[in-house]
């Protein structure tokens, strides 16, 4: 049976009562404590009334104002409803707890967000950069990033 | 399955031999891998254990230009994404700031993106399957299928000018009225194509030779293809009946009459490189049969009715998917309420079902692992964007 | 060759200039290395199917730089893919041309403004022979391209040039 975002919510807030979850209204969706993230997410795929079974995309978003957002957005298979979920984190600790055992293709998702905007999944088993190459400096996509003059020894801009 | 216990490290230990894993580079230019994918594999003698892809070759920065161009310039960028359904990313980016903006389109641009969706995923699935053909050694059914393919894109010439990279869909709308023709020869492609499908079944599909090569190499358990969120072929090969024109309804595909198809392991396991190739066969029939009821009802109209004469979303936020010939395409578009996305994220297919290729091509031999590669029908432009 | 045939009966000798006969096989067996990388690629695998058939032009796609004359950059380069490129143009054997199709590969393309990830030229690492315009080009161009690259083979020289 589908869920609304705003039951989800409350079920989370039943079942972890020492866990900060809120709910933002206007998207609508629901935003964890970081560091604690991977416990939610494993109820989130495991309770039977939820069974969020497939993570539809991550994206890492820079907010331009200090925050680093990780958002997820969760699909259920079986009930056929869905869920979105942030992590905000501060620029100069972006630490984020990594999913990308609890649903796999977090696995990439993470990395990506990790080579763009410079999110830290904490417990990743294989942080790397995965769309620049591997001796790249910065993180692309944040609001403030300038592009290098010279690349080894190519020059990048136009 | 496949049965490797004859060469294990352990048996040629035991025999006092010294063993050792060598890594094989392939790619990132290599004729099979479908563009600049690099694979390193892990070998033990010709059996997988591991293979590691490395992407990013093709990183063209969409996510930075979609932050620095307005809405409608961000359109020649989502065509250039997964360029070989062009008409798809068009039509998932309009319908996300439609969304956020509230736009309701008339009905002869809805019939029109529909039939130039459909026909580009035929289009798409001919090359796959063309190509997947040349991967396994089979030449001249890729000569086949790019013969048919023409006529689809000739269609799309005539409409829009270009070949390959249309700019076809507008946000609201499309950008140019179908010619006086389109009915008549739309009708007369789907003609062509029917026995083509039929061509190629004889031709390929139910090749003894090919079914060999395919069947019971790279199976892909249903549930493992959720977990690591393999959309389209690669989750219908699997026997997932998931099909988001179906089951997350968006445009008009509820008032038509067709069906979702699956694998059902015919030439060997549920899931396995056959079943994924032959979804896209189905698929070609079905988008045929959603074509022919479109072109019955075929309304008339003015395109550019409900064109915005300037794009400015509200403040807000909105995530977006569509189905691709490739699997779930999505957009996660935040706007700020200016005339620039904030940011757009492009969640593509192709980037998930790659990452399961680790997982399914273990304990197969070398020469499969071009097979599975081919199966899964990656296009690195969108996996990198 | 029925053509030739008829012109000559028993005695079949064409007198020629050796450098003549040298770049005549030459332009018409510019074997291709395969090299696509973006969606320039797939407009280069419609030039080499069914419908333009490019291998009327003695153009044959080889999947390895060795035995290869002419390299058709189709697509994006990126800073990630330059030295690759180099590499593989480095192991081409002489003499070797570089085919630069679709305005990615000219000069950056679309992406030459913030693409920050994108080489603005392949011509930055390697030598270009014929720039193709277009995004796409379309076949019929990638055509006309490699028959501007088979005058420029027709009309060189085997003697090196001295310096005037
Ligand atoms: S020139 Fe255009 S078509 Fe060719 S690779 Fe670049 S973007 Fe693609």
């Amino acid at each position: 049976m589908a869920l609304e975002p705003k039951e989800i919510y409350e079920k989370l807030q039943a079942a972890f009562p020492d866990i900060s979850v809120e709910f933002d209204e206007a998207v609508p969706c629901i935003i964890v404590e970081p560091m604690k993230w991977k416990t939610v997410a494993l109820f989130l795929r495991d309770a039977d009334d939820l069974k969020f079974d497939s993570l539809m995309c991550l994206s890492g978003v820079d907010n331009g104002d200090g925050n680093l957002v990780s958002v997820c957005h969760l699909d259920s298979l079986a009930h056929r409803h869905k869920l979105t979920v942030k992590c905000v984190v501060p620029a100069d600790d972006p630490k984020v707890e990594s999913v990308e055992q609890v649903w796999r293709t977090a696995d990439w998702h993470e990395r990506e967000a990790y080579d763009l905007i410079g999110i830290e999944y904490v417990g990743h088993r294989d942080l790397r950069r995965i769309l620049m190459p591997y001796d790249w400096t910065g993180h692309p996509l944040c609001k403030d990033y300038e592009v290098p003059e010279f690349y080894n020894g190519i020059k990048v801009p136009y | 399955m496949f049965d490797n216990s004859v060469t294990t490290r352990e048996d040629i230990r035991d025999r006092g031999l010294r063993t050792e894993e060598m890594v094989l580079n392939m790619g990132p230019q290599h004729p099979s891998t479908h563009g600049v994918l690099r694979l390193e594999l892990v070998l033990e003698g010709e059996i997988i254990r591991k293979v590691i892809p490395h992407i990013g070759y093709l990183h063209r920065c969409f996510e930075k230009h979609a932050e620095n161009e307005s809405y409608t310039q961000v359109i020649p960028y989502t065509d250039r994404m997964d360029y070989l359904a062009s008409m798809n990313n068009n039509h998932g980016y309009a319908l996300g700031i439609e969304r956020l903006m509230g736009i309701e389109v008339p009905e002869r641009v809805e019939y029109i993106r529909v039939i130039m969706a459909e026909l580009q995923r035929i289009a798409s699935h001919l090359v796959a399957i063309g190509t997947y053909g040349m991967d396994i050694g089979a030449f001249t059914p890729f000569l086949y299928c790019f013969r048919d393919r023409e006529h689809i894109l000739d269609i799309f010439e005539k409409t829009c000018g270009a070949r390959l990279l249309y700019n076809y869909i507008w946000i609201g709308g499309v950008s140019h009225d179908v010619y006086p023709e389109f009915v008549k020869d739309v009708a007369e492609v789907v003609k062509i194509l029917r026995p083509t499908i039929k061509e190629l079944n004889d031709l390929l599909n139910y090749n003894k030779i090919f079914i060999d090569r395919t069947a019971n190499v790279g199976v892909l358990p249903a549930d493992v293809a959720i977990n690591y969120g393999c959309t389209g072929p690669m989750l219908r090969g699997s026997g997932v009946n998931f099909d988001l024109r179906r089951d997350d309804p968006y445009s008009i595909y509820d008032r038509f009459e067709w069906e979702v198809r699956i694998g059902k392991g015919e030439a060997g396991t549920v899931g396995d490189c056959w079943d994924r190739h032959m979804v896209r066969v189905w698929e070609m029939e079905e988008s045929c049969n959603i074509i022919e009821q479109a072109l019955e009802s075929f309304p008339e109209g003015d395109v550019h009715a409900a064109i915005p004469r300037r794009v400015r979303p509200p403040k807000g936020e909105i995530y977006v998917r569509v189905e691709n010939p490739r699997g779930e395409l999505g957009y996660y578009i935040i706007s700020d309420g200016t005339g620039t996305p904030f940011r757009i994220k492009a969640r593509a297919p192709g980037f998930s079902n790659l990452s399961v290729i680790n997982e399914i091509s273990q304990g197969h031999m070398v020469a499969d692992i071009v097979a599975i590669l081919g199966s899964i029908d990656i296009v690195l432009g969108e996996i990198d964007r | 060759m029925g053509l030739l045939d008829k012109k000559f009966e028993n005695s079949n000798i064409i007198i020629t200039s050796l450098e003549g006969v040298m770049n005549w096989a030459r332009l018409c067996s510019l074997w291709q290395m395969s090299f696509g990388l973006a969606c320039c690629a797939i407009e280069m695998m419609a030039a080499s199917a069914s419908h333009f058939d490019i291998m009327r032009f003695g153009v044959i796609p080889r999947p390895s730089p060795r035995q290869c004359d002419v390299m058709i950059v189709a697509g994006t380069v990126t800073l990630k893919m330059a030295s690759r490129i180099r590499r593989l143009y480095e192991q081409m054997a002489e003499p070797r041309y570089v085919l630069s199709m679709g305005s990615c590969s000219n000069c950056g393309g679309p992406y030459w403004n913030y693409g920050y990830h994108v080489l603005k030229g392949v011509d930055r690492v390697i030598p270009v022979d014929v720039y193709i315009p277009g995004c796409p080009p379309r076949p019929e161009a990638l055509l006309e391209g490699l028959m501007k690259l088979q005058e420029k083979v027709r009309s060189e020289s085997l003697v090196e040039e001295k310096a005037a």
